[in-house]
């Protein structure tokens, strides 16, 4: 019988009272954002942040929780934006959205930084075994996609250092149950054709990284299907994330009927961009509407998800959408 | 297709003006507002203060009353109240929309925010959003006033849709909304009127949408009556020649920011509404000279002829220091009149105006 996770992609809004106390504390201008090296006032804002965010997930009964990424200024380029052998350039947008984030210009060798291993660190403490924890990440692929190359001068040695870079932050995490690398650079701008074992290959780098079980998340509408099917095979994933949110559905669905699936699946289900709350009903639906079409028996584990990261919604909202997705867990079952 | 431009433009050469050649000189639309405007707005917000919205309703008219008479000042033919009483440019209309609701800020980049609302059930028209504020800068001008509103694109696509089964349905409502509030600015006196579209700049390819939302905006809006659409920076090839076909007198472009790389985009085909040009930049704090900003007007003689041009900043000045945006409005209008005398005196070679740059 196919497990039900309801967990998240991570990347929560800040509360509102944080997001004025670190506009105060830190300022408004590039120059401003997050550097890794934070005193320590902005420290212990962001352990308050960290304690409220998985207070939220707990209270909500996520089967997953993660530690929130309240220091993500730059959404998932952060891992880069904050590292010693990358400047930052100017501000650039963020995918096809009114967001826009550093531009990480790689400029020395991306040696292990660790700090994302610390933040996990932060949250192992303050869940004390309440519930298992969930790594977030971006993928090697979308990281290097969102990045610029000064250094390494090869796209494929770059993807790769990017890779390996990762690899060497998932190695230093502690224990963990899941581990979710964010890919919606596969679907907004996916490798050319016949370079797509390359970016399976990167992917595959950083999930044997990891004992966890590695879900790898896509966004922003479906997979090329000969992408898809580099995925499924090649990817070292336990799990692949579809997008049941935000683009063609019956594609992704195609995929699924015409190549076969990962053992498991994250199906991104509620709509981290817009601020209507799913009936955890509705969610439940959608998981049977996709379950009815495919031609698999049952999953190892099915995770119930948001499709995109958390922090394009009002706070409020985005608390909401956790109780309507653990709530749809019930439902099903 | 475009309306009528030449039915409109001659009501705002004032009497007085110098030259027979007539370049429009108006803004975007926002200004800096005077610091002390800004602690207003805070302090009306600190309870431990007596400063209450009456108070700060008294500071927003004093406010609008120094920077309409700034803009007279810099010698604007058209003027605006720098947008003194707003604060952003789709929160300070989903505040007066019934149908829109507020969550709470959401993020732009780093620690920029914006109260992003949700459209929650049905967009209504209930009160005039803008017809008070025209009023009351129209009553303390001595020249026009033109009036910028949110176009329903921008007012749509930068929102939640918690209601429409598509936002491009909830667009059109809301350009219905936009047609009432244009016939009560009419009837209140206003006769030129600019749609901003900042969203359209980032997809382009909806420029059918925002086309058939400004079909339903000037549906009834008699031609005397002048309809500018501003689009700021972006890639102005995917929107052109479609533009020629929309239902406007002008349309406003951010291309000095662009160093003008894109002015042949709109040589082919023949542009139809009258140009608006931007010839000072928005986006650094340095005066243009005089010099330089004639020069940046040529550049949009090489897409319409003097009769058709228009010429404002790129976008709105509200982030310049105000000594700043007041140097460059004032900059701006002295090289227009200097280019005008340049044409009468057959100085300029209209075919070609950058001979001799």
């Amino acid at each position: 019988m196919t497990e039900r996770v309801a967990t998240t992609p991570g990347l929560y809004p800040l509360p509102d009272w944080a997001k004025r106390t670190l506009s105060d504390l830190k300022g408004h201008q590039k120059g401003d954002l997050l550097s890794g090296d934070e005193g320590s006032e902005i420290t212990e804002t962001y352990d308050e942040v960290r304690g409220e965010l998985i207070d939220h997930q707990l209270d909500a009964g996520l089967d997953r929780v993660v530690e929130g990424q309240g220091r993500w200024d730059d959404m998932i380029a952060h891992p880069l934006t904050i590292h010693d052998n990358v400047e930052t350039g100017g501000i650039v947008r963020y995918y096809d959205n009114n967001n826009f984030y550093r531009d990480p210009r790689v400029v020395g060798e991306l040696t292990h930084s660790g700090d994302v291993a610390a933040d996990l660190e932060a949250a192992t403490d303050v869940l004390a075994g309440d519930a298992p924890l969930q790594a977030v990440l971006p993928g090697p692929y979308s990281l290097a996609d969102l990045a610029s190359d000064e250094y390494y001068g090869d796209e494929g040695e770059f993807l790769a250092a990017v890779a390996e870079f990762l690899a060497a932050e998932v190695e230093a995490f502690p224990a963990h149950e899941t581990l979710f690398l964010l890919e919606p650079s596969l679907i907004e701008n996916p490798p050319e054709t016949d370079t797509e074992e390359r970016a399976t290959e990167a992917i595959r780098t950083v999930a044997e990284a990891t004992d966890a079980e590695v879900v790898v998340h896509t966004y922003w509408g479906a997979l090329d299907e000969k992408l898809y099917a580099h995925l499924v095979d090649e990817a070292g994933a336990d799990a692949l994330g579809l997008d049941l949110v935000a683009g063609d559905r019956d594609a992704t669905v195609y995929n699924v009927q015409e190549y076969g699936s990962t053992d498991s699946l994250a199906l991104g289900l509620v709509d981290g961009q817009n601020t209507l709350v799913e009936e955890p009903g509705t969610i439940a639906e959608r998981v049977e509407w996709f379950e009815a079409q495919v031609p698999v028996e049952s999953f190892e584990t099915t995770y119930l998800t948001a499709n995109t990261e958390l922090f394009h919604l009002p706070s409020n909202k985005a608390t909401e959408k956790l109780a309507a997705l653990a709530a749809a867990t019930e439902v099903i079952d | 297709m475009a309306r009528n431009p030449e039915k409109n433009r001659e009501q705002f050469r004032p009497n007085d003006h110098p030259n027979d050649s007539f370049l429009l000189t108006t803004v975007v639309g926002s200004y800096p507002k005077p610091k002390w405007l800004n602690r207003a707005d805070e302090l009306v917000d600190d309870p431990e203060s007596k400063f209450d919205e009456a108070h700060l309703g008294e500071a927003h008219d004093d406010a609008c009353r120094i920077i309409t008479d700034e803009h007279e000042r810099a010698g604007l033919d058209t003027v605006v109240d720098g947008e003194m009483r707003r604060n952003e440019m789709v929160e300070f209309f989903a505040e007066r929309i019934p149908g829109y609701d507020f969550n709470g800020p959401v993020k732009v980049w780093g620690h920029n925010y914006f109260d992003k609302p949700s459209v929650v059930e049905e967009v209504t028209y209930d009160e005039p959003w803008l017809v008070d504020e025209f009023e009351f800068t129209s009553n303390v001008a001595s020249r026009p006033v033109k009036v910028p509103i949110t176009g329903p694109y921008t007012l749509g696509f930068w929102a939640f849709n918690e209601a429409y089964p598509s936002t491009e349905e909830l667009v059109y409502d809301l350009a219905d909304l936009v047609n009432e509030e244009v016939e009560k600015l009419v009837e209140a006196g206003a006769r030129y009127i600019q749609i901003d579209e900042p969203a359209l700049a980032t997809t382009p390819e909806d420029h059918a949408i925002v086309g058939e939302a400004l079909e339903r905006i000037v549906s009834g809006i008699p031609e005397e009556i002048r309809i500018g659409l501003h689009v700021c920076y972006g890639d102005y090839s995917r929107i052109y020649p479609e533009i020629n076909d929309y239902p406007i007198d002008e349309f406003d472009v951010e291309l000095c920011n662009g160093d003008y790389e894109q002015v042949p985009v709109f040589e082919d085909p023949e542009f139809e509404p009258d140009l608006a040009l931007g010839v000072t930049d928005a986006h650094t704090a340095e005066v243009e000279s005089v010099e330089e900003i004639k020069e940046n007007i040529l550049q949009g003689l090489r897409i319409v002829p003097p009769e058709k041009l228009t010429v404002s900043p790129d976008c709105g000045l509200k982030l310049l220091p105000r000594e700043v945006a007041y140097g460059k409005t004032k900059n701006m209008v002295t090289a227009a009149r200097e280019v005008e005398a340049a044409i009468d005196a057959g100085e300029i070679d209209l075919d070609d105006p950058l001979a001799g740059y």
